[in-house]
Parts: C-alpha cells; structure tokens; sequence
C-alpha cells in the first residue's frame, strides 16, 4: 500500500513548505540580532585595538581585554586621532585625513573600515583605505595598525602597536578557525607578547616585517633586531599566515612613518 | 528508579558504555580527532552536541510521521542546521565571547555522524520523550569519550589543563615542577593521530573488561 507520504506531489510540497518555514525563521532571527551582534562586533575592535597598545585586563598569563563596559571609555580617552590614509597601487599616499575628515564624508568611523574589502580593492588596482589609530599612554604615542591574512583553515587578523620608528610596542592576534591547541595559539600571550620590541625595519631602515621562524637559533627572543619571533610547533602555516600579513599590511605603512621622520 | 522506568534509564545509560557511539559503534570519530587537543574545545563540544542532539531528536520525532521518506536525509540536515545557526545567531548577540569559541565548532556539529545517525535510528521510529532521552544518552557517551581524550591529549602535549599549568612551567631558563627532572611535553600528542591511538587505548581497555563487546 503505498503511503501518502511517498507521493511525489506531498514529497514536493513538503520540501517548499520546510524552506519557506526555516528560510523565515532563520531571516528573522538573524535581523532582530542583528543590531546587538554588530554592537559586540564593535565593541571587540575597540577592545583589539586597546589591547595592541597595552590597555588591558591580562592577568599573569593568559590574555584578557579591557571589559566590554570600559572599553568605549578607555578608546575615547586613549586613541587621541584616528588616521585614514589613502594610498595608491604603488604605495603612494594620495591623502591623510583626520577621522573628523573621514567621517563627514562617509558617516563611518575609521576603525570600522573593513581590512578585507581595502585589500581586495588594492588587488583590483583601487586605491586603499589604510586605518591608522594614534594613541597615546604614560607619555609614549603608539600607532596601532590593522593586518589581516589567511591561516590554515580560515582568516586570521590582527592589530600591531608601533613607535615612530615602527618597533612593535604590542600586538594582537585572533583567528576564525585554527586548530585548537596549535595554530589557534596565536592569541595566545607567549606568542603575541614575543612581538613587543621587535623592529619591523632592517638597521638600515629598509622594511623588512618580523618573520615567525621556525628552528629560529634566539628562541627567548633576547634579539630584537633579527626580524624574527620564534615559530609555534606544529602551527608552520598558521605562522606563515602571520608573516605574511605583517609582510603585505605594513609595509604600506611605511611611506607615512617616512614622511612623519622628515616633517621632525 | 522513579523517575524513568527501567525501559527509559537505559536509552541513557547504555551508550555511556556498553552501547557507546565512539568506542562502540564507531561514530563521530571525524570530531574526536579535530578538537581534542585542547580539554576546554571537548567540553564545549561536548555541551553543544548534548544540546543540538536532544533537541534535534525531538524535533524529528515529533515530524517522523509527516515526513516524506524520500528527502528524509535532506530534512534531517535541515533541521540540525537550523537549529546550529540559530543557537549561533543567539550566542553571538548575548554571549559573545563564548560564540567564538563555539564558532569552529558549528560547521562539526552539522556534519557530525552521530546526529544523523541517532536520527535515522531512533528517532524516527520512537516517540518525542524516548527520543530525547536518546539524544541526551549518546551525546552524553560521546562527550564523555571527548573529555578523557581531550584531558590526556592536553596533559601530555601542552603540559596543562584547562590551560593552566599542571606540570610546571617548561619555559627554557625558568624550568619548574616536573620539567626541573628532565621532563618535556609530547608535541605528537597534539596532532590528529594521537586522538586515534588514545581512542584506540579506550576501546582496547573497555573491551578487555568487557568480553561480550568484543565481536568475532
């Protein structure tokens, strides 16, 4: 006997109505969050950012933000200016604006530029749209700048506090999916604080990034100057992610250092 | 027992051991090995796939009489989906912090062998109620599985749990605890293989206590 259930026309009908029920429940329940996700979106990158130049809640070893409640504060207090910093396919500044600047003619504040979407733009041949957050904290001025790459299974990004001599004074590093245990450690301190004093230039002031290296011969990373941190085991491609986002993003950074050392 | 008759205790029960979906019947291996270096990605796991599965089992007890055959297999990944992009969605609004966390586990819940498995199997064939006491049953033998070799991977590949330090701090120079003997971390237990031969230990211990588990 065959069931009313197998017929093609039930089986049809039924497959429309699951889509429809499911395709409105999941839109609905994704636009009436919406407004909330992308609140603790926000507040994240002012936690990132406050994070790279040493605002933060870090106990003795594992890394903790500054809470989600003092994080708007601290960013208004801390950040005194937010760059935008245009630059050509060549790596030409085109033009600096002040986040005031940047606003009126975008109704956007800077540290919601998407890393992702610029980098896709320089590759088209447009010009980039390079974030520049200036803070400032006991007395030192950090330039605190956003990288994004690709690790081993999903994006990694990050952000890295510089001095004027763009020596790191802090980085950040998070990541969408990297194994647990592995690559997922980029985030965590032994390896983000492995940055901190690192120069990103050569002796001779050429751009040269900091290399995660493995059988690196400084594992303590006592010198600062060889361009290297030492590599996480087991996490090379991860590790080569990071690389080569700090290779690619910062290097763009450079002529505007340049020009703040000529203007001195 | 009264809470759950004899019949109901051991759609709980049997799976915590005797009937267990890893070291039994071998399913949910895929995830066992991805995310057991690391105790704290086990229990989160763990939580997830109790939750997902007891639900997920309603539902489609609830729907196995309406269901067309034909697109049973599509409606089942339907409805795990929905729910995971649903708790998600929810997580990432009110609990932001944990959903990252959870974030690498969504795409393993969805594709995760037990799920369908345990609805192919019992749900449709069982009533809303002893569906769910299945689902609770089998992802809670599965995350018991997870968390044994979640603890002994961490504890021997990183030398901590929970992440922190149980063993002593192995940084060069400033060796503590078991590291001041000439102990170092097992770097092998961190990768995928291991999780097998730690599985593969489980099922060899369970099954020399056991004589009627093993098969011929």
């Amino acid at each position: 006997m065959e069931n009313k259930t197998d017929k093609n026309s039930y089986t049809i009908l039924f497959a429309i109505g699951m889509v429809l029920v499911v395709g409105a429940l999941l839109a609905f329940t994704a636009s009436s969050l919406k407004p909330a996700i992308y609140e603790n979106v926000r507040l994240e990158k002012q936690q990132n950012i406050l994070y790279a130049m040493g605002i933060n809640d870090n106990d003795e070893s594992s890394a903790v933000f500054i809470s989600t409640d003092k994080a708007p504060e601290a960013f208004n207090a801390n950040i005194k200016e937010q760059m935008v910093i245009t630059v050509d396919v060549d790596g030409n500044i085109l033009k600096t604006q002040t986040r005031d600047e940047y606003f009126s003619e975008t109704k956007e504040e800077p540290y919601l530029i998407d890393v992702k979407k610029e980098q896709a733009n320089l590759k088209a041949g447009k010009p980039r749209k390079l974030p520049l957050f200036v803070g400032e904290r006991e007395g030192q001025t950090y330039y605190v700048a956003p990288i994004y790459g690709k690790g081993l299974w999903d994006a990694i990004w990050g952000y890295i506090a510089m001095d004027k001599d763009m020596v790191v004074r802090g980085a950040y590093f998070d990541h969408k999916g990297e194994t647990p245990g592995l690559g997922a450690n980029i985030k965590q301190r032994f390896f983000m604080d492995d940055f901190y004093g690192e120069h990103l230039l050569t002796e001779s002031g050429v751009f040269k990034g900091i290399n995660v290296a493995k059988g690196n011969a400084d594992p303590k990373n006592k010198d600062k100057t060889d361009n290297e941190v030492d590599a996480i085991a087991g996490a090379t491609i991860t590790g080569d992610g990071v690389t080569a986002m700090i290779k690619s993003d910062l290097k763009l950074y450079k002529p505007y250092f340049d020009n703040l050392k000529n203007s001195n | 027992m009264g809470l759950l008759s004899k019949k109901d205790s051991k759609l709980i029960l049997d799976p915590l051991a005797d009937n267990n979906p890893i070291t039994i019947q071998v399913l949910g291996i895929c995830s066992a090995l991805a995310i057991t270096a690391e105790l704290k990605a086990s229990i989160v796991m763990a939580i997830s796939v109790l939750f997902v599965l007891g639900i997920g089992n309603v539902v489609i007890s609830l729907m196995r009489n309406i269901m067309p055959s034909k697109i049973r297999i599509i409606v089942q990944l339907v409805v795990v989906a929905a729910l995971v992009i649903i708790v998600d969605q929810v997580l990432k609004a009110f609990a932001y912090e944990l959903s990252k966390t959870l974030s690498v586990f969504v795409g393993l819940i969805i594709t995760n062998c037990i799920i369908m498995g345990r609805f192919e199997a019992f749900a449709l064939a069982n009533g809303p109620w002893r569906s769910f006491l299945d689902g609770i049953g089998n992802a809670a033998g599965y995350g018991l599985i997870l968390i044994i070799v979640g603890f002994f991977r961490e504890l021997l590949g990183s030398g901590t749990l929970l992440g922190f330090p149980v063993l002593g701090n192995p940084i060069p120079g400033e060796l503590t605890g078991l590291y001041a003997l000439g102990y170092e971390n097992n770097g092998f237990m961190l990768l995928s293989p291991m999780a097998l031969i730690v599985v593969g230990i489980i099922i060899w211990v369970q099954r020399s206590r056991n004589k009627a588990l093993i098969e011929d």
